[in-house]
């Protein structure tokens, strides 16, 4: 499901069946068939293009906004596993508070001010995750840091950052990468309401979100264009989340020692 | 316990107050000028001036937070722009929708998963456990806005069983009544509690495994206790600690559903309100609502760590 996700967003950059944003009003609310396979919709653009289209704009989001929560977030984790103290303290009740504001909540104050688009979304997803990533990075790091090892480098002079660097963050890459996964699924369907709501992509930029909200609107003359978004988001989060389960299940020590 | 309490009080009140902080700064501070902002580029001077002085932009930044918070506490809000009307009585009347709603998504959804999560936990490696996990898994990557509309689809425009949207009210004098304003509120609450279910289903199987390898359990049982009575007894009451706190974290992506759901079902609840202001550009209601809404969020977290003493003895001992 992954591949098949990641690989439509590939395919698209290359060729779609018909330009996504290509209006064709006498064919509008076309059933699927040889022409368009999946049917058009209220303007005549394919379905299958916007779907490609759309999965590329969801990558993006989920890239960017995951990396905006992996960079600031396994930093300030980090910090607070080497400092400890009233750092550590300070770091945890700020990521405590950022959990208060949903990606949607801020997303619609960073809207009420600059508008809606796909940087807002992104910036109002990625803040989300910073938490997210913080809480586990300072989890892993902190049983890092009691390692002999670690030990070890500490007597032998290394200093808090060297010991980060060569030591914790090494060895808390595996538990990154999986809520890496994880947190990517949760952006898709961040990006998918945002886009829904008016808040994300804007037209013409294809979008999923977006597609169901136009499909809402003619749900008694085509009801089948309700099906297909959001088939295509379900499937590319399930994929993501099974990828994320399956990484752990790999990557996590202990279970590699019961296999 | 009163000390933990107390602490606990404190960490609530110190967050709001931050949260408030933060929102005034995003929605007052950051964009310059508000007034601009709510009247666009092509405002004249004097609109522009008469407008600054509505919303006390020549006032100072501290004194105008300070005026606000204080005005808030005190059960007086700011006027709406676009509505003329204060964002106090807005908000009142929308949340007649939106708490009801909130409030039955996550009944449905702690019904749901308990029953779920220990039939799973039950049934632990077995046909049922799968297919609850399955299930549950399909859940979480199902987007609950796609869910709502599958549901309008089905019992809206094929059965027509129920409207596909609108809230005809509480009052029958409105045209509505208690019964008409629960079916209206039913499909939307069974959206938003999927996704919730799912999670919780899948964190109470998890908690309720955990607890029932505890030596105290198989001491239970040796007692005589059935499975059923340990489970009942002694491990869920345990396996709700973890559960707690997941309840309390998924507060803030079921009032971000909920915010959701209202425009999928056109509910006039606390979410259209703040998206009919966006579009209003009336930044005086956005920022008195999300407000709100974060401090929903923060008060949820609070009463969860408050539920903790209760449930675990050890809380109430621990701070003595």
């Amino acid at each position: 499901m992954t591949l098949l996700f990641i690989g439509s967003a590939a395919l698209s950059l290359l060729w779609t069946p018909w330009p996504a944003t290509e209006i064709d009003v006498p064919n509008k609310l076309a059933l699927p068939g040889a022409a368009h396979w999946l049917g058009t919709d209220s303007l005549g653009r394919d379905i299958v293009s916007q779907l490609l289209v759309g999965a590329r704009t969801s990558i993006l989001v989920g890239v960017v906004a995951v990396l905006i929560g992996l960079l600031c977030g396994v930093a300030l984790g980090c910090l607070a596993a080497a400092r400890r103290g009233w750092v550590e303290e300070t770091v945890m009740r700020l990521s405590d508070f950022t959990f208060a504001f949903p990606a949607l909540l801020s997303a619609i104050m960073l809207g009420a001010i600059y508008g809606p688009g796909l940087l807002t979304g992104i910036v109002a997803i990625g803040i989300f995750n910073i938490p997210v990533f913080a809480r586990t990075a300072r989890a892993s790091a902190n049983a890092v840091w009691s390692r002999e090892y670690v030990l070890a480098a500490r007597a032998a002079g290394a200093g808090p950052w060297r010991i980060t660097l060569d030591h914790v963050l090494p060895n808390i890459a595996s538990v990154l990468i999986v809520q890496s996964t994880l947190q990517f699924a949760t952006a898709i369907l961040a990006e998918a309401a945002l886009s829904y709501l008016g808040l994300g992509t804007q037209p013409p930029m294809p979008s999923w979100g977006r597609m169901l909200n136009e499909a809402q609107t003619q749900m008694f003359q085509a009801p089948q264009l309700a099906i297909w978004p959001g088939a295509a988001i379900a499937l590319a989060v399930l994929g993501l989340n099974l990828m994320g389960d399956g990484l752990r299940d790999l990557l996590d020590p202990k279970l590699a020692r019961k296999r | 316990m009163g000390v933990f309490l107390l602490k606990r009080f404190a960490t609530f009140v110190l967050t709001l107050w931050v949260a408030s902080m933060v929102v005034f700064a995003v929605l007052e501070l950051l964009p310059g000028n508000a007034a601009q902002i709510i009247l666009g580029d092509t405002a004249t001077p004097e609109s522009l001036a008469a407008l600054e002085q509505k919303l006390g932009l020549d006032k100072p930044q501290l004194q105008r937070y300070g005026e606000w918070i204080v005005g808030l506490l005190q059960g007086r809000s700011a006027t709406s722009i676009s509505y003329d009307t204060p964002t106090v009585t807005l908000i009142a009347e929308r949340m007649q929708v939106t708490l009801p709603l909130a409030a039955m998504a996550m009944l449905f959804s702690v019904v749901v998963a308990l029953v779920a999560g220990v039939y799973a936990a039950s049934r632990h490696n077995r046909l049922g456990d799968v297919g609850v996990m399955t299930l549950s898994q399909i859940g979480i990557a199902i987007p609950n806005f796609w869910f709502a509309i599958l549901l309008i689809l089905l019992f809206a425009v094929n059965l027509q069983w129920v409207s596909a949207g609108g809230f005809p009210g509480w009052r029958e004098d409105d045209g509505g009544g208690l019964w008409e304003g629960f079916k209206a509120l039913l499909l939307p609450a069974v959206a938003l509690a999927v996704v919730q279910a799912s999670v919780l289903a899948r964190w109470t199987r998890s908690a309720v495994l955990e607890v029932m390898r505890e030596d105290f359990v198989r001491t239970a049982r040796a007692k005589g206790l059935s499975r059923r009575q340990a489970l009942w007894g002694h491990v869920l009451r345990n396996a709700m600690i973890p559960v707690l706190t997941i309840m309390g974290l998924q507060f803030a992506f079921l009032i971000s559903g909920t915010v959701v759901v209202e425009q999928v079902f056109v509910l006039p609840g606390v979410g259209r309100l703040v998206f009919q202001a966006i579009a209003n550009r009336d930044l005086v209601v956005v920022r008195d609502v999300v407000l709100l809404l974060v401090a929903m969020v923060v008060f949820v977290n609070f009463v969860v760590d408050v539920l903790y003493a209760v449930i675990d003895p050890r809380l109430k001992t621990s701070d003595a």
